[in-house]
């Protein structure tokens, strides 16, 4: 079953007179419980395209299915529904509440969702991360490993049917990105999700099933591992 | 779209809060100043008018007061008043023997026990009783005792008669210290009036009859049955219920005009508001995208922070009511000279909910149009945060605020003013002064950066550049604190530009010295005097006095019986004329319609010519007829034409002017202008006609420049105190505009500081943008109150403008250094801290 459709998928940005397409024509269909990364070069469209894919953005033309709903005829405020429902995000600069804890900032997907067990739930969370005994402290007083942490318990608070991951390592230094990543597949694993993973690193798209690679805005290959 | 979850909302709000709380604190700041001022006069309006209520027999000093310009006869009411007294009120030169001097002063001649309420304060306490035990003594009014260096047990001489002083008048009821100011009371016994020879032809004298009745006496009732026959009389009833309705009123615009002074101190804190969460806003857009992706509605995101505001406005409401509430013991101080009655201070609750809804309201509404913002943010900010930054002006949201702005301005100064007419010029004003400066401080952060020189400084370059940098607020800045500046500025420099206009007078061959009440058979002697002091006659103006019966053929009683909008103002027909004649205009005067016709030249008709405000203010045309009673002889006139009259010249004004060939025979006293050397010279000829001549009443200009002076300083000493509440607001915004931003000039200082920059090239660089800053607001400020002055002087008082640049660099100097002082406060932490230690977040 497609948790993701992807068809004929197009975005231009307009700057007076000028016209700049960065995604051209783009095709693809991702399997429930499939992991997949979309690699190329700086500047290919990759970040456009998980933008798209995850409902951030409206294409300019085509059409984006998520988990049978067509993204581009809801409005902001609907696809942010569907993004609290089925999307899990992961970011490269973790992008967490900095007025929040780090419980609380887990605690915000469940609360959306109305969770009366949102507090124990997030706290159930941040322990599988490892970072239980950090729960009550601010994300400036948080390491990037951790902080990444965090994101990534909150990622899978609402127990998203996919998870987008934007250069989940990108930020850290090798050692913590390695932690981070095997914590990302061994929860992915865990929950069955879909993950979706944008990255330049090679090594780091080896470990999913399969790779999209993405250059000019047209897609270049997609394989299997 | 699902219903708020509020609990949530809430809940977020409060966790966002924690972490921005003296943040906030900072924006809602720039409103408690407004407020309190809003709170502080409201209250002081609310216990003046009930004091004026509770003390309104005080403000008469009796139940009924008739008065009129020719002696009051016996009246009907006489025989009902439990008792009487009477009073003659009357201007006059009185002069201190001992020292030689004089000076024109309202001799008021008493019979009985005025005032039945309240009573004479004096000095010693005993003197009022000592006053009507009999005997020629006389009450002074201390203004007149300190210029005079006067003392209890002294002589003054009022006309022929010299009186003992018994004591010093501290205050008389209803009346106050301006009055006081303008025409200084010295208190006669009536018994001595006739002898002091002063009540001749040609005086002005007003006769007052002071009347107390029964308690619980309905006085309208009461002479109800008289006032037709007062009314013919021309003799006015002046009761309680009278007095403390229009002294209520008068007050009414007092508080309304010094809430309106307020209100701009607040819209000047709005601004502050506004610009505060336009930066708060700003820091936000990350958490909002990361909001945003999470699945948070844009409704719900801006109720996160519209909650915020919401508290914080709350908070701010609530402390300027708290101050202004504490404010308002001082008011009285402020307001001394102006008030008739004792004020008292306490809390009114009514002013304090009005402030707390009104600051509650104005931050919200304030709040809104940055915090629109937030509904705009992509949650792919989040993915590339250099798109978070939405126009505001793709909102169209925004016109709503907006349009909700302008009208609780204008709702808010319809409720001051109660009209709708004043309320849209406020409006419109207000929007002017802001664009006015918004363009003013636009202009000169373009033209700095388009013609700053690559060859400056790099410190000045860098301070400069600095003025730019992002989410600095320099423009708003420059609204509040240039605004602030101009109106105290405007205030200061019109008040130096009237006296300096008032001195400027005194130049050579203006006249300086203005004799008047001289009879006919003094004439030859007072001009023998002055030509006998090598002194020229500059103007030699006879005077007629005379009354008015009809206009166009309707006399006063038809008069009463027209409409509203077709009668002639009642009083009109109820003052007295001083007319003069000839046939020319003298300096002060240009024809503004018509033109002068003399007698003669268009068969048997007078045509007179009619001062034009006053003709306009009453709604007369060329041509119209308007018959005079001369001393009981009525002559038909015309109005020929209207003249224009300068009032900035020691100078006789007339509103009427008849041509010569009609009023030479009728009974007249006349006025004699010259012109003396010098101060030593006016008092000489002022003692020595004063010594012979006791009636006639001299004004020199010195004494005119003084009396100019010491009101000017009242009325500014109050207006500055006003204008004082929005340099503080500007002062407020200046100070939470330096803490938002300190963090972003940590980190430049930190960047410089690692590239090599000693710590006084850092401090240098901090203090050039603080004078840039400091100068840029204040010099827009004072641009605009040149500008404001010029139109005032050009197109309201008629005067040459004079720009104060002593005044203006004065006013510049403080305001920079205290950008400066303010910004070095903030900012010497930074400096004195090594980089490293601010970098690891110990700063």
């Amino acid at each position: 079953m497609n948790i993701l459709s992807v068809k004929d998928l197009s975005k231009t940005y307009k700057s007076g007179s000028r016209s700049l397409t960065v995604l051209d024509q783009v095709n693809f269909d991702i399997q429930a419980g499939e992991t997949i990364s979309i690699v190329g070069p700086s500047g290919s469209g990759k970040t456009t395209l998980l933008g798209l894919c995850a409902g951030l953005d409206s294409a300019s033309t085509g059409s984006v299915q998520l988990n049978g709903q067509a993204l581009e005829k809801l409005s902001e405020d609907q696809r942010a529904a569907v993004r609290n429902q089925d999307v899990g995000f992961i970011f490269q600069n973790f992008q967490l509440l900095p007025t929040l804890t780090a419980l609380e900032n887990v605690m915000v997907p469940l609360e959306l969702k109305k969770r009366k067990d949102a507090r124990t739930k997030a706290l159930e969370l941040l322990e599988k991360v490892g970072l239980g005994d950090r729960a009550t402290h601010y994300p400036t007083q948080l390491s990037g490993g951790e902080q990444q942490r965090v994101s990534i318990a909150r990622a899978f608070a609402n127990e998203p049917k996919i998870l987008f991951a934007d250069e989940p390592t990108g930020n850290l230094d090798t050692e913590t990105g390695e932690m981070i990543e095997k914590l990302i597949f061994d929860l992915n694993k865990e929950k069955g999700t879909t993950l979706v993973l944008v990255t330049h690193d090679t090594e780091l798209a080896g470990k999913t099933q399969r790779i999209i690679h993405i250059k000019g805005g047209k897609i270049q290959e997609d394989a299997h591992a | 779209m699902p219903m708020p979850d509020f609990a949530w909302i809430l809940r977020m709000a409060f966790r966002d809060f924690r972490k921005n709380i003296s943040r906030l604190l900072l924006f809602v700041s720039s409103i408690v100043v407004g407020i309190a001022a809003l709170v502080a006069i409201s209250s002081f309006g609310e216990n003046l008018t009930s004091d004026i209520d509770n003390q309104a027999k005080e403000l008469l000093g009796a139940d009924l007061v008739l008065e009129n310009n020719k002696p009051i006869g016996d009246q009907p009411i006489d025989s009902m008043a439990l008792n009487t007294a009477s009073e003659v009120n009357f201007a006059s030169m009185v002069a201190f023997p001992a020292t030689g001097a004089s000076r024109l002063t309202q001799v008021r001649a008493l019979e009985g026990d005025f005032p039945f309420y309240g009573y004479l304060e004096t000095i010693p306490a005993s003197g009022d009783a000592d006053f009507r035990a009999g005997g020629k003594k006389a009450l002074v009014e201390k203004i007149l005792m300190a210029q005079f260096d006067a003392q209890v047990g002294d002589i003054i001489k009022v006309g022929e008669v010299e009186f003992e002083i018994a004591g010093e008048l501290q205050s008389v009821p209803g009346q106050t210290g301006i009055t006081a100011t303008v025409a200084p009371a010295v208190y006669i016994p009536m018994a001595y009036l006739e002898e002091t020879g002063l009540v001749q032809y040609g005086s002005r004298v007003e006769y007052n009859r002071y009347f107390v009745f029964a308690e619980n006496t309905d006085i309208d009732l009461l002479i109800e049955p008289f006032e037709d026959e007062w009314e013919i009389e021309r003799i006015d009833a002046d009761t309680v219920e009278d007095r403390k309705r229009s002294t209520g009123r008068s007050f009414e615009n007092l508080s309304n005009f010094l809430s309106l002074v307020a209100f701009i101190a607040l819209l000047l804190g709005c601004v502050g508001v506004a610009s505060a969460v336009n930066v708060f806003v700003k820091e936000k857009l990350a958490s909002v995208a990361v909001l945003r992706c999470l699945g948070v509605s844009s409704r719900d995101v801006l109720l996160i922070y519209l909650f915020e505001i919401l508290v914080m406005g709350l908070f701010g409401a609530i402390l300027g009511s708290i101050l202004g509430t504490l404010l308002q013991f001082i008011l009285p101080a402020v307001f001394a000279d102006f008030l008739p009655v004792e004020v008292t201070v306490g809390i009114s609750w009514l002013s304090v909910g009005f402030g707390v809804i009104t600051g509650l309201f104005v931050s919200v509404l304030f709040a809104l149009l940055p915090l629109l913002k937030v509904r705009n943010v992509s949650p792919m900010a989040t993915l590339r945060p250099e798109t978070a930054d939405s126009r505001l002006m793709k909102d169209p949201s925004r016109w709503a605020v907006i349009a909700g702005i302008l009208i609780f301005i204008w709702g808010f100064s319809y409720y001051l003013l109660g009209s709708a007419q004043l309320a849209f010029g406020f409006t419109g004003f207000v929007v002017f002064a802001f664009g006015i400066l918004w363009g003013v401080g636009q202009l000169i952060m373009w033209a700095v950066r388009k013609f700053l020189p690559i060859s400056l400084r790099y410190t000045v370059r860098q301070a400069l550049s600095n003025l730019y940098r992002p989410n600095n607020q320099t423009i708003s800045l420059i609204a509040t604190i240039g605004l602030g500046t101009a109106m105290i500025s405007t205030l200061f420099f019109l008040q130096n530009q009237l006296l300096e206009e008032a001195k400027f007078a005194d130049k050579e061959d203006q006249p300086n010295l203005l004799m008047f009440d001289i009879q006919t058979p003094q004439l030859e002697a007072v001009k023998e005097k002055v030509t006998g002091r090598d002194l020229r006659i500059l103007q030699e103006v006879p005077i007629v006095t005379m009354q008015l019966n009809e206009i166009n053929g309707v006399d006063k009683r038809e008069n009463e019986e027209l409409p509203d909008d077709e009668n002639y103002s009642r009083w009109m027909y109820n003052r007295e004329y001083r007319v003069t004649y000839r046939d020319t205009l003298i300096d002060t005067e240009t024809i503004a319609e018509g033109e002068l016709i003399p007698v003669g030249a268009r068969g048997d008709s007078i045509f007179v010519s009619l001062s034009a405000s006053f003709a306009e203010g009453n709604n007369l045309k060329i041509g119209d007829e308007i018959e005079f009673n001369v001393q009981g002889r009525p002559i038909k006139t015309y109005i020929g034409s209207f003249r224009n009259v300068k009032f900035n010249q020691v100078s006789t004004n007339f509103i009427v002017l008849f041509p010569n060939g009609v009023l030479e025979q009728a009974p007249k006293f006349h006025v004699i202008i010259t012109r003396t050397k010098n101060d030593r010279e006016s008092a000489a000829i002022q003692s020595e006609v004063v010594r012979e001549f006791p009636n006639i009443s001299i004004v020199n200009l010195g004494v005119i420049v003084e009396t100019l002076e010491d009101i000017l300083n009242k009325i500014s000493f109050v207006i500055q105190f006003m204008a004082f509440f929005s340099i503080a607001t500007g002062i407020l915004v200046l100070i939470s505009s330096l803490i938002i931003s300190k963090y972003q000039r940590m980190r430049e200082s930190i960047l410089l500081r690692t590239l090599g920059a000693g710590s006084g090239t850092v401090s240098k660089i901090n203090t050039l943008e603080y004078f840039f800053l400091g100068s840029l607001a204040s010099l827009s400020g004072i641009i605009l109150s040149f500008a404001a002055t010029w139109l005032l002087s050009a197109f309201v008082f008629d005067m040459n403008f004079r720009p104060a640049w002593g005044a203006g660099l004065m006013l510049y100097l403080a305001i920079t250094g205290l950008t400066i002082v303010l910004g070095w406060l903030n900012g010497r932490k930074i400096i004195n801290q090594p980089p490293m230690e601010i970098l690891r977040g110990n700063g």
